[in-house]
């Protein structure tokens, strides 16, 4: 393992402790609203929205463990372990996914 | 910008997954041909780092949150084609695990931050460094305005099929089936948002890893040249 790749490790580990600042924007993202904002706003949930929103429950939903994200400390848990999920399976996914379809000697 | 499932009427995320699927092929066919296999890790760690890049949330005067998405550096560093690999990456993951996005919309969220963020943030950062030494401040300017740029964009497109569902879908008795605001309500909001914030954030972000990059592993940003000078020297 190269310099770089190790100071980018570091560099990812610190950023996935720091993650539950994110925390720290309660509000929701401009379009990400869940269907309570339109009954409140529009005084009904568009029909289409509400069929379709319920279509997936992830495993994590929110970043964050059911069950844990009550408490601050469960909700900050709950993110780091999101944010070290999430990129184990990104990193596993894409040297899977590279090893694959990288061939060196393909030209 | 994660459009959830529902905002989005089947005519808007079936026509985006219809234009991902050959830009995912087209993707995969360069990341084969263009990498070689020392560059996997890095690769890899780009969508973990814009996986966490995207927790974290920004919030902003009026109540709403957004964040940045580190897509332009990856497009520069990586290339476009590579970067589209690894933000739809893990775009997938946070739509699948963790809720962030719909599968319904993981086309046009791929579009928004997996396409438009390395593509305009990589030709923009190549526009404006010109012949400019690897090393010079000109590049650090070009990746800010990249990130800049790129993440504003971004923030465009997802307005843009946002605002078109009440033309396809108008209203039935007064009540709209997916996304009620139109154009003029979505453009403003996400161009704002984005212009005024978070793409401030994506630009220093850019920023302090290109020249981190520039100081640490200049030859990195010139990969492209240094394998066509020695094709197959490096093979696993």
């Amino acid at each position: 393992m190269d310099n770089t790749t190790k100071i980018i490790i570091v560099a990812l580990a610190i950023l996935v402790i720091l993650t539950p600042l994110g925390l720290i924007a309660s509000g929701e993202a401009f379009g990400e609203w869940g269907t309570d904002y339109f009954k409140e706003k529009l005084g009904y949930v568009p029909s289409g929205l509400e069929g379709l929103s319920s279509l997936w429950n992830a495993p994590m939903p929110d970043y964050g463990i059911p069950g844990l994200e009550d408490t601050t400390v469960g909700a900050a848990v709950g993110y780091i372990m999101s944010a070290i999920v999430g990129s184990i399976i990104g990193v596993a996914a894409l040297y899977v996914l590279g090893k694959l379809i990288i061939k060196d000697n393909a030209d | 910008m994660h459009i959830p499932d529902g905002y989005l009427g089947p005519i808007t995320y079936i026509a985006m997954f219809i234009i991902m699927i050959p830009i995912w092929l087209y993707a995969g066919y360069r990341v084969r041909k263009d990498l070689r296999s020392k560059q996997i890790p890095l690769l890899a760690l780009s969508a973990a780092f814009t996986f966490v890049i995207m927790m974290f949330n920004v919030p902003i005067p009026g109540g709403s949150t957004g964040h940045a998405v580190g897509g332009a550096i990856i497009g520069i560093i990586m290339g476009p084609w590579a970067a589209v690999v690894s933000i739809s990456v893990a775009l997938i993951i946070q739509a699948l695990v963790f809720g962030d996005g719909g599968i319904t919309a993981i086309g046009a969220n791929c579009f928004n931050m997996a396409v438009v963020i390395p593509f305009v943030g990589y030709y923009l950062y190549k526009i404006i460094s010109g012949n400019s030494d690897i090393k010079s401040a000109r590049r650090i300017v070009a990746a800010v305005i990249a990130g800049y740029i790129s993440l504003s964009v971004a923030a465009g497109c997802a307005g843009f099929e946002f605002g078109i569902q009440p033309y396809i879908y108008p209203a039935v008795n007064g009540q709209y089936p997916y996304m009620p605001y139109d154009l003029s309500v979505t453009l403003p909001a996400m161009l704002g948002e984005h212009m005024l914030f978070f793409s401030i954030l994506e630009a220093i972000i850019t920023g302090l890893v290109f020249i981190y990059f520039q100081r640490n592993e200049p030859g990195l940003l010139e990969e492209k040249k240094l394998s066509q000078k020695m094709p197959g020297k490096i093979s696993a």
